[in-house]
């Protein structure tokens, strides 16, 4: 018993996801993607995978600064910051887009 | 299909006959074809190149797509956009909407247009004489996307 709360306070959760980096961003970052694990957040958003890279500093810290142009998609869909996501979620950090 | 995202060039006149089949109900057919300019933010452009994100960005126009069809009384729609490298004149995008009057139909053609402009997960690269550019978001494309 003792044991068990044991383990249950040495795991936090752990979040697995797909980055995928597009258009100008894939060049600054030098990568099509990757995947990242984190651990510790009990409710993940988008906005903590974007600190996770940011504390790696430059390119990501400065690319990905509070006020610059970004956008993301979590799992092919539009997404504010705010929001949530899940292990295995493919996440997708962008320019705004100059398509037509 | 609804929509497309390709390489090859695309024959306007095959797509709107297709589009409308033998739909006798259609009374209006309006249609919008982007190309490359040779200049843009005074520079010369010999070519760009158009990427995109293999899945979401056929289902953003198709979101696109349904979207038109529920705000507008259409018959059909068709987006066709072109990715890779083009040339200055190349057609890049095509959009046709058909109706039974060209009221809808126009405003159907611009709705999924200034949409494309500011959601369709496309960017574009210039080619330069001293190099390469990417192009950048512009803020007249945001206000044609909300005066909808």
């Amino acid at each position: 018993m003792l044991w068990g709360y044991l383990m249950r306070d040495t795991i936090s959760t752990l979040l697995r996801v797909r980055l995928v980096y597009l258009a100008r961003l894939r060049e600054a970052f030098a990568s099509a993607g990757e995947t990242l694990e984190l651990s510790g957040d009990d409710a993940p958003t988008v906005e903590t995978v974007v600190d996770a890279l940011r504390r790696r500093g430059d390119p990501w810290a400065c690319e990905l600064a509070p006020g610059r142009a970004v956008r993301f998609a979590v799992n092919h869909r539009l997404a504010r910051a705010s929001q949530a996501v899940s292990d295995g979620d493919e996440v997708a950090i962008f320019p705004p887009v100059t398509g037509g | 299909m609804t929509v497309r995202v390709q390489t090859e060039d695309f024959d306007v006149g095959a797509e709107i006959a297709r589009l409308r089949a033998d739909d006798k109900s259609v009374g209006a057919i309006a249609a919008f074809i982007g190309t490359v300019r040779d200049i843009n933010d005074n520079a010369t452009v010999s070519g760009l190149t158009l990427e995109h994100y293999p899945g979401m960005t056929e289902a953003a126009l198709e979101a696109i797509v349904d979207e038109a069809k529920r705000r507008f009384d259409i018959r059909d729609a068709l987006v066709v956009h072109r990715v890779g490298d083009l040339g200055p004149g190349d057609q890049i995008v095509l959009v046709v909407v058909t109706s039974a009057h060209r009221g809808m139909a126009f405003d159907a053609c611009a709705f999924a247009m200034d949409i494309l402009k500011t959601r369709a997960p496309f960017w574009k690269k210039e080619r330069l004489p001293d190099g390469e550019r990417w192009v950048e978001a512009r803020a007249s494309d945001d206000e044609a996307a909300q005066r909808w």
